[in-house]
């Protein structure tokens, strides 16, 4: 098998181009993505970057207390964020766990939301830790109740003992699962990856093995969408497709709750991967309560007063 | 070589502005000056902006569940904490008051002892509002009806260039569970910020009261507009700019009000909401 004529499938392939890759400069990733968030974005540029976020956004509930109610309530906010503005865009996705797609897809194909893909998480999310039989069970039983776009967790385990060529089967095992059915994203948890080296190795070992998305983190661990993380991963989608003429997409998530934060990301977007990426088939902002905070942000400009968290809903 | 004696370098205050329970400049970088009756310089406080004015409602709106939730006498407790710590630096406040303001040095110390028992004063309502202010109401039917006052919010206040007035408004939104952001004009604010180092040492809760030193006329036009704030204490401002910011506050039905008399229970029930329960009898 070839995976895009860059390595093999063999474990030594990968291993060789993954060694190959050059060390990530962290003084100058962290400084740039500093300087980077210094931009300030304001009047029209602000009103796009925020309907852009808007857009942009994984609308997100991952807990154990979820209710087939909640996400029902999640997804009518999916489809029209700002019920008293038609103007508003639908966010990017719905991202829920596996037992919840069946509720998300059919209350969203009931309201008028066929547009919005459901996101499910997979692979024994967040931990990884299962075999991985369950782990395809768990994506197959996701497609089959209706999500077009797969969250993978890796086995980070796995990756930081050096087992590379572990980690890489599990991801071709899961985009053939997915096929053509459903987009795979891939989560590394960079906050558990330690080094930006590492995420650099991550980001490339998962494109080669097929992954249409790259994510930072699954939210539950912290740091997590750090801006320098999000930078390497940009750098690393923009010279893959000078390798391989594929765009990648990049989806931070997990701390990322403000406005400011949300136009920082799409600042870090436009200036490394470039404004190709600028569109929700490319970028995602994983995330829930920054919703709430973009709708309030756009009130403020169009009412032209500071709005109040008691006129947007609460989840 | 002989040595001989420089005069010290006075180390001079930065004053900044208090937000959250800290102290941040503005984030817009500006300053203004004060000076004292004679022209000389004093200092360069902070000229707060909107946006400090949204950050310090967003501090006051996530500091207002648990105060509000905090016991009565828990709250009595911390307003008599402000008067002890005030007591301890009553003649810095007297000579800052006399130096910046146009009053006598006599009467700016009145002012501050009489500052010191407002604190005092306040902090016994804090038990006694309820007593005072609910009701049991006679209803037709076999249940009682109880009036509870409850705190709005967050409450915004336009403080006028007293420092007797300033603590007046303050204590009177706080005792009931109301946080506050303080909008300070320019002459009154080094007194004011050096309140705000009482406060910090009085375990009184991050973002319960924030003071911004600035313009008036900048500032309280955002806030009677702002959405997050729940009643509005425009006593320091001219009576005929008033009108405008009624105005600009009707959009969410702000409690917009102006003082004549300082210390007063009345000015504490303005700023709280009467909540009505009912409950059957004999269950």
């Amino acid at each position: 098998m070839s995976f895009y004529g860059l390595v093999d499938g063999s474990e030594k392939s990968l291993v060789d181009f993954l060694n190959q890759l050059s060390g990530v400069d962290q003084v100058g990733a962290e400084s740039r993505a500093a300087m980077l968030a210094t931009r300030s974005i304001k009047t029209t540029s602000k009103k796009w970057a925020i309907e852009t976020a808007i857009s942009m956004v994984d609308l997100t509930t991952l807990e154990g207390a979820d209710t087939p109610g909640k996400v029902r309530a999640l997804c009518s906010k999916a489809v029209r964020p700002d019920p008293t503005d038609p103007t508003v865009p639908s966010v990017g996705a719905i991202c829920v766990y596996n037992d919840m797609v069946e509720v998300a897809r059919t209350h969203l194909d009931a309201i008028g939301g066929k547009h919005v893909p459901v996101a499910a998480v997979s692979t024994a999310f967040p931990s990884g830790r299962a075999s991985m039989e369950v782990k395809i069970r768990d994506t197959q039983d996701a497609i089959n109740a209706g999500a077009a776009e797969i969250d993978m967790v890796i086995d980070r385990g796995a990756f930081l003992a050096g087992k590379y060529g572990l980690v890489f089967d599990e991801i071709v095992k899961i985009r053939e699962v997915c096929g053509e059915k459903a987009h795979l994203k891939v989560i590394f948890e960079t906050g558990e990856l330690v080094t930006y080296d590492n995420v650099r190795k991550a980001s490339y070992l998962a494109m080669l093995a097929g992954a249409d998305f790259i994510k930072t983190s699954t939210g539950k661990v912290a740091p997590a969408a750090t801006p320098p993380v999000v930078l390497v991963m940009l750098e690393a989608v923009r010279d893959f497709y000078t390798l391989t003429q594929r765009r990648i997409g990049v989806k931070p998530a997990g701390g990322i709750r403000t406005t400011k934060d949300a136009i920082k990301q799409l600042v870090l977007v436009n200036e490394t991967a470039g404004p190709d990426w600028l569109t929700p088939q490319l970028f995602r902002i994983g995330a829930s309560a920054l919703l709430n905070d973009l709708l309030m942000q756009r009130m403020k400009m169009s009412d032209g007063y500071y709005a109040s968290p008691n006129y947007v809903t609460i989840d | 070589m002989a040595t001989k004696k420089q005069a010290r370098v006075d180390v001079k205050k930065t004053y900044k502005l208090f937000i959250n329970g800290a102290f941040p400049r503005s984030e817009s970088g500006r300053v203004f000056e004060v000076s004292a009756k004679n022209g000389d310089f004093i200092a360069n406080p902070a000229l707060a902006s909107r946006k400090d004015l949204r950050d310090a409602v967003t501090a006051a709106r996530a500091a207002h569940s648990g105060w509000s939730k905090a016991t009565a006498y828990n709250r009595g407790q911390i307003l008599y904490r402000i008067a002890e710590m005030l007591e301890g630096r009553a003649e810095q406040f007297e000579s800052e008051i006399a130096l910046t303001s146009q009053i006598t040095s006599l009467k700016a110390k009145s002012q501050v002892l009489d500052a010191i028992d407002r604190w005092v004063w306040y902090a016994g309502w804090s038990d006694k509002l309820q007593a005072v202010s609910g009701a049991t109401n006679p209803v037709a039917g076999p249940f009682f009806n109880f009036s509870i006052s409850e705190p709005q919010g967050v409450v915004a206040i336009a403080s006028s260039t007293s420092f007797i007035d300033f603590i007046d408004a303050i204590a009177a939104a706080v005792v009931s569970g109301n946080s506050t952001v303080v909008l300070v004009p320019g002459s009154l604010a080094v007194p004011a910020m050096s309140f705000a180092e009482v406060l910090a040492t009085s375990d009184l809760p991050a973002g319960v009261i924030n003071i911004l030193t600035g313009s008036l006329d900048e500032l309280a036009p955002w806030a009677a507009s702002h959405m997050d704030i729940d009643g509005f204490d425009i006593s320091g401002i001219d009576k005929k700019k008033r009108g405008a910011l009624k105005e600009a506050g009707a959009e969410n039905l702000k409690r917009i009000h102006a003082f004549s008399t300082g210390q007063s229970p009345t000015r504490i029930l303005a700023f709280m909401e009467s909540k009505t329960v009912w409950h059957s009898v004999g269950v």
